[in-house]
């Protein structure tokens, strides 16, 4: 099983009709991926490769069944288009857009909290959510990841994600789902959110997590692995030499006030009983051998 | 985005916010000027992306021209922990009965906006914090809510500051929230936040981080980039699109993706190398971008070697590897490169890289052995030296 999202599920692509929505839209349709529409209020009525155009996201749900929606419109207007999902009552909104004002995230963070408990965001800033062979939704390259179990993948970083993707492959051990939670200071869907699902699906049985720099939710999942997951975890942590002050490229990836270390966070990961890689290989030799074990 | 203090004060007097009127010169005369048109006694402060100011010798009362001439030509071009003061601000002086602490900034953890405000002002929050952590009122504010005037209130009453700062106190911190959000800005602190012995409040400092994702709603906030402290290699990484971060090291670092890019820092220092930078070149990886990225390395002096670590996801292999033979034919490069290429299509990418590859371009297969390579070519180059 896949956690979030399967074969079945059918997505709209907000923001299908500009340059990187076509892109990676007709890439995940060719994966498989069930795309059964865009949204854009001035092209309603068009298509897209045969993919149906409507004004919203609401009469694209209407006429489509859709219960997903992956969000690639400009930073300006992702906080309409979130809510704008939200409020057609989308499940589960997948937000790629890079550069969102944390404003923004937080503002919309909490009114999906609020007012629409049931809708799960997963990002902005991020890569997307894969279950191999079965739906890519976003960005990933499809085919770096081998389909099956028994690994679930959560990770705060685009192309640590293929790395880690690639290096089960390599050695010939298959993904139930990968989820990129993306690197901004207020992401949608944190590691607690995905370490449950995965403690949940009985196909995944071990767990890959790839944190960096900044904030504190390693530390917070680390408290969740030690008390909440029976599954073992591998994990790797970016960011060991970034000087504080420094966004290492994520809006999310700064080490301040001496908070937010990767050492903090490796210790922590390691006190909670997970394994701790020194670089992402490592990480994929350790999950290796907890593959063995299984 | 960091305000200097004078910036950050015109942020805040733009909310409604009291602050000392003032006005930031580069020039001993015009601060003089200055003075003489605001009235004596002024603090003449210097304008730096830096704490310690006060010790440094950068904030100094003057009763008259002659100290404010004698303070200004003082401060301006004093080295403050490396920042040497180019503008100094010069405003009235306050007479002041009790200082406070009072900032928001966003809490990662509770995903909420939070207030701290503390009746023990002037010193570093984090002091307090850690000495009296008591002395500190938290309030957590729901973006979708606000703050209240009602929650406000009571968070200024648990806060225990001078009754008769109530008010003003009230009037500054709603004020505060408002600019804080609508401003975009990642913190907003007050230290100290001062009560004059008249009864009014006023801000004596303004600590402001900006949103830089948040321009394009602030098309004015541009005037602030010209004042960031950088340095000359991330200017000229910045010009061209490139995320760039320097460091003190030898080996010149290019990746794709900020992960990528990150954990490959990382691995140069844990093979006992010493990387010269942080760079991300997003995910094309196409010739342009590769030249330009080429380009901000080779102008670094102090890098030795170079290391090319590249995962190939939707940009396949073949694509990242024409890119770099293209862009070492366009820039004159001095240091060895070693390239790692791994992910889509990696095989043909190392098959089009492999007939170009000589003593300044090598290929490795992991990132490891890549990183190892690098850091030896770095150690074995001559200071100063390149071929």
């Amino acid at each position: 099983m896949s956690i979030f999202v399967d074969e079945t599920t059918k997505v709209v692509y907000q923001g299908l009709t500009g340059s990187q929505g076509r892109y990676y839209g007709l890439l995940n349709r060719d994966y498989g991926t069930q795309v059964v529409a865009g949204t854009n209020p001035k092209k309603a009525g068009t298509d897209v490769e045969g993919i149906p155009i409507y004004a919203n996201v609401a009469e694209a749900k209407e006429a489509t069944g859709a219960t997903a929606t992956c969000i690639f419109i400009p930073a300006p207007g992702v906080q309409g288009a979130v809510l704008e999902a939200a409020e057609a009552g989308i499940e589960f909104i997948v937000a790629i857009t890079e550069g969102v004002p944390a404003h923004d995230e937080a503002y919309f963070y909490n009114k999906l909290k609020r007012d629409f408990p049931g809708t799960r965001l997963l990002g902005p800033n991020c890569p997307g959510i894969i279950s191999p062979g079965k739906t890519n939704i976003g960005i990933t390259a499809g085919h770096i990841a081998k389909p099956g179990g028994p690994v679930g993948i959560v990770s705060r970083s685009g192309t640590l994600t293929y790395q880690a993707l690639y290096e089960l492959k390599q050695k010939d051990i298959g993904v139930t789902t990968c989820v990129g939670i993306g690197g901004d200071p207020v992401p949608g869907t944190s590691f607690i959110d995905c370490l449950r699902a995965f403690e949940a699906d009985p196909e995944t049985k071990a767990v890959m997590m790839i944190g960096e720099i900044g904030g504190s939710e390693e530390e917070e999942a680390a408290e969740f692995i030690e008390h909440g997951m029976t599954k073992p975890v591998a994990s790797y942590v970016a960011g060991v030499t970034a000087p504080p002050g420094k966004k290492m490229g994520h809006a999310g990836a700064i080490v301040s006030g001496g908070k937010g270390t990767a050492q903090a966070k490796m210790e922590a990961l390691a006190a909670a009983g997970a394994l701790v890689g020194n670089n992402p290989t490592e990480a994929g030799e350790l999950m290796s051998e907890i593959v063995a074990g299984l | 985005m960091d305000l200097l203090e004078y910036q950050g004060k015109q942020f805040f007097a733009g909310y409604g916010i009291p602050v000392s009127a003032g006005e930031a010169t580069n020039d001993v005369d015009a601060a003089v000027a200055i003075a003489d048109r605001i009235g004596y006694p002024v603090v003449v402060k210097a304008q730096v992306h830096t704490g310690g100011r006060g010790k440094a010798g950068g904030v100094k009362l003057a009763a008259d021209a002659e100290e404010c001439r004698e303070h200004a030509s003082n401060i301006l071009g004093l080295d403050i922990n490396g920042h040497i003061v180019e503008t100094i601000w010069i405003e009235k002086a306050s007479d002041i009965a009790e200082e406070y602490y009072a900032s928001f900034t966003l809490d990662r953890s509770a995903r909420l906006h939070l207030g701290m405000l503390s009746a023990e002002g002037g010193v570093e929050i984090e002091t307090v914090a850690e000495e009296n952590p008591d002395a500190i009122a938290k309030i957590h504010v729901d973006p979708v809510v606000g703050l209240t005037e009602e929650a406000c209130r009571d968070w200024v009453a648990a806060a225990n500051l001078n009754p008769a700062a109530t008010e003003g106190a009230v009037d500054i911190l709603l004020k505060l929230y408002t600019a804080y959000v609508d401003g975009d800005a990642d913190l907003v602190e007050i230290n100290p936040l001062i009560l004059k012995p008249t009864g009014e409040v006023h801000a004596l400092d303004a600590k402001v981080s900006l949103d830089g994702s948040a321009i394009y709603e602030h098309p004015e906030y541009e005037q602030y980039e010209a004042t960031q402290p950088r340095d000359e290699r991330e200017q000229a990484a910045n010009d061209k699109g490139l995320q760039y971060v320097g460091l003190e090291g030898t080996v010149g670092v290019i990746a794709n993706g900020a992960g990528l890019a990150m954990s490959t820092v990382d691995v140069v220092n844990q093979v006992g190398g010493k990387p010269a930078n942080f760079l991300d070149i997003g995910g094309g990886a196409n010739a342009d971008v590769m030249a330009g990225a080429l380009e901000v390395i080779n102008n670094d002096p102090a890098v030795k070697a170079i290391f090319i670590n590249i995962f190939g996801g939707i940009t396949r292999g073949e694509e990242v590897a024409n890119g770099i033979v293209e862009a070492m034919q366009r820039v004159d490069i001095d240091p060895p490169i070693v390239i790692r290429l791994d992910g889509t299509n990696a095989e043909e990418g190392r098959a089009i890289l492999e007939p170009n590859l000589s003593e300044k371009l090598m290929m490795e297969d992991t990132m490891l052995d890549a990183a190892r390579r690098a850091v030896e070519l770095a150690g074995a180059e001559p200071a100063g030296g390149s071929n």
